[in-house]
């Protein structure tokens, strides 16, 4: 038996939309997360002259851009997601729980 | 083949493990370190760190009074601070030291370690941060257990917890041991006591805002004295790169000519910095040394129970956005630092031992970024970065002190023991107590294992976590289905799997247990692939099975427990004192 309070969230269609894009957004970046990481593995694994090759005339290798690229991939999905839920999520959470509460 | 020893050594990670023990003998932090000259300006830095932190300790004891600020300073830290103090959690002297010298025997292998390092704070944003604050009190055994049978849950996550923070706490009072010997030119055990006794003095009086404030404090002078190397090491290279790599191999190939290597070889040793190496010996080990990294991350005790001391959800989110640039940022220091220290500690006769060219650095490698501190700020700045790799242990440690003696109190004693009833104040004695059973078996333990090869206990403390805590607090939020037993005997499955294959591993059974190359009966670097599978599987496979009452109500639990981690309604009262 569910609480009224909760009753009335887990009907409120503001909550159901909340928590779909809420999901979709955060699998969503852990997909892309996960492909970036365990590419730069297998790319360390199966393509490492990939990685050696020189990009110009001088001794800087494709590796380096790509391995800064990922600590920076890193940090921007994460500041993406925390600047979206902490501007979107909770104005709807804040609303939702108003209605519930009224 | 020496720069992954000292790479593996350093970090206590155990990617190397193959390599022949006699290799092994090198390496600093847990190898045997030599003992220097004592260093009177780094003990007179670092005692300027002390004294401030006993002072913060004293402010900090005056508040705290309940169980509450004791385990989570009262909710009230914002999330700016929070991410600096998890940064300062997560950095410790290895990943600086380590990491360096890594970038500086192999170049571009020591990147691939950072990378590792730092992808699991996405992971933990996206689907835990703003749960775990919502749902949790004081440990992440709130958490896990929130909707379940609370016996045996907690049983499992405090043993769990109590094994994560006995090998991460033994590995780091091992290397400051030997950290400290090289350093400071203390005897080990002294350095050991000394650690210990700090810990303990921070911890019991001062609780988490002792703690917190540590790590805030270690996390502002690392990056600050890493970013000034790094900038010292820039300019002299007109701030570009090519610059810096070109130096780089240059001097990679005049040291590979010096030790009689032919120009096309000694041309190709030179460039192999700018590559990967023999890091990844096979994909499978490379695949599951990631996932222990990045799903360790996203388990580890001492870092989850951080996400408590924030007032809000939001705050949690900031929190670890933060903490992830600072940390990114820190590892593209590093890189930068380890390049330093090839253009200028590998080129200066006064770092190395007999003034040869080409001859190992005087202390061990670990000494790069150390070196490298000399070479570009002085005995000043020397002296100053020694006292900071002292001051990150220490708020390493009080962090992992902190997170155990709450899985004992709250966990076992609170909630197990007295079934919730227990008063505030009974509470927070045997916090106390803990705090010094733990700080005194810890030094006793970091004395024991001085001259033991302990590689291995960093990279198990990952993939412990990473198979046990993490699936079963990940499953816990998002999936309705889970039950309390396939809780336990999925998390014991994967507890008691990873710490068996790591055993088997070539880095205890060769390295450790000193049996022969090539007969460890597990071949992989890490378990986590294996032992993360397993615990998924057997959480499922024991859920779905579970017909009883409990798992009734454990399905039924998990739409209020579900609304409450994704709106807070009902969290304030967990951090309203």
């Amino acid at each position: 038996m569910l609480d009224p309070m909760l009753q009335r969230i887990a009907s409120n269609p503001n909550y159901n939309e909340l928590r779909t894009r809420r999901l979709r957004f955060g699998w969503t970046l852990t997909i892309a997360m996960l492909i970036v990481y365990y590419g730069f593995v297998l790319l360390v694994a199966f393509g490492k002259q990939t990685l050696a090759t020189p990009i110009g005339d001088g001794v800087m290798t494709w590796g380096i851009p790509i391995g800064f690229g990922v600590i920076l991939f890193t940090i921007v999905v994460t500041a993406i997601y925390v600047l979206r839920a902490n501007r979107e999520y909770d104005d709807l959470t804040d609303r939702i729980k108003r209605e519930a509460l009224k | 083949m020496r720069a992954f020893l000292t790479i593996g050594r350093v970090l206590g990670l155990s990617a190397l493990a193959a390599v022949p023990s006699a290799v092994m003998a090198a390496g600093a932090i847990e190898g045997e370190a030599v003992r220097q000259p004592t260093n009177w300006t780094a003990i007179g830095m670092f005692a300027v760190f002390v004294v401030l932190t006993l002072f913060i300790t004293k402010w900090a004891a005056g508040r705290t009074k309940s169980a509450a600020d004791f385990y989570t300073a009262g909710g009230g830290i914002t999330g700016f601070q929070n991410g600096l103090a998890i940064a300062g959690d997560y950095m410790s002297a290895a990943s600086f030291l380590g990491i360096s010298a890594a970038v500086m025997a192999s170049g571009f292998d020591g990147l691939i370690y950072s990378i590792g390092f730092l992808v699991g704070w996405p992971i933990l944003t996206f689907l835990m941060a703003e749960r775990l604050r919502n749902l949790g009190k004081f440990t992440f055994a709130d958490v896990a257990a929130f909707r379940f049978e609370q016996t045996p849950v907690r049983m499992f996550a405090a043993i769990s917890t109590l094994v994560v923070v006995a090998f991460y706490l033994i590995a780091q009072m091992v290397g400051a041991g030997q950290l400290i010997k090289l350093l400071f030119g203390l005897e080990y055990w002294v350095a050991v006591v000394i650690v210990g006794g700090l810990m303990m003095i921070y911890v019991l009086f001062g609780g988490m805002t002792a703690t917190t404030w540590v790590q805030i404090i270690k996390a502002c002078l690392l990056l600050g004295g890493a970013s000034f190397m790094a900038f010292m090491v820039m300019s002299a290279y007109g701030f570009s790169f090519e610059r810096l790599f070109a130096e780089s191999v240059r001097i990679k190939t005049d040291i590979a000519t010096g030790a009689g290597q032919a120009p096309d070889e000694a041309a190709t040793a030179g460039r192999s910095i700018m590559g990967p190496g023999n890091f990844v010996k096979d994909p499978i080990s490379a695949i599951s040394f990631g996932m222990a990294l990045m799903f360790g991350t996203a388990g580890l005790p001492h870092i989850l129970m951080r996400f408590f001391t924030v007032p809000s959800a939001k705050e949690a989110r900031k929190s670890v956005m933060w903490a992830t640039v600072w940390i990114g940022y820190f590892y593209m220091l590093t890189f930068i630092i380890g390049f330093g220290a090839i253009t200028f500690v590998l080129t200066n006769p006064a770092f190395l031992e007999g003034g040869v060219l080409g001859a190992p650095l005087i202390g061990g490698n670990n000494m790069a970024a150390v070196h490298l501190a000399n070479a570009v700020g002085g005995n000043i700045f020397l002296g100053f970065i020694s006292a900071v790799a002292f001051a990150t242990i220490l708020a390493v440690v009080a962090g992992l002190t902190l997170s155990g003696a709450s899985a004992v109190s709250h966990d076992i004693y609170a909630t197990v023991v007295r079934k919730g009833h227990a008063d505030s104040a009974a509470e927070l004695r045997v916090s106390r107590i803990t705090v010094l059973a733990l700080g005194v078996v810890t030094v006793l333990l970091g004395i024991l294992f001085e001259k033991q090869n302990i590689a291995f206990m960093v990279s198990l403390a990952f993939a412990v976590a990473a198979s046990a805590n993490f699936p079963v607090l990940f499953l816990s939020l998002l999936w309705s289905g889970m039950t309390t037993r396939g809780a336990v005997i999925g998390g014991f499955l994967g507890l008691i799997s990873s710490v068996v294959l790591t055993v088997l591993s070539p880095s205890v059974w060769e390295a450790t247990l000193g049996n022969e190359a090539g007969s460890a009966p597990f071949p992989y670097t890490s378990p986590a692939l294996f032992s993360m599978t397993l615990a998924f599987l057997g959480i499922w496979l024991f859920s779905v099975t579970d017909k009883s009452r409990r798992a009734a109500i454990d399905k039924a639990g998990y739409v209020p427990q579900q609304i409450r981690s994704e709106t807070g309604i009902g969290a304030a009262a967990a951090s309203a004192h």
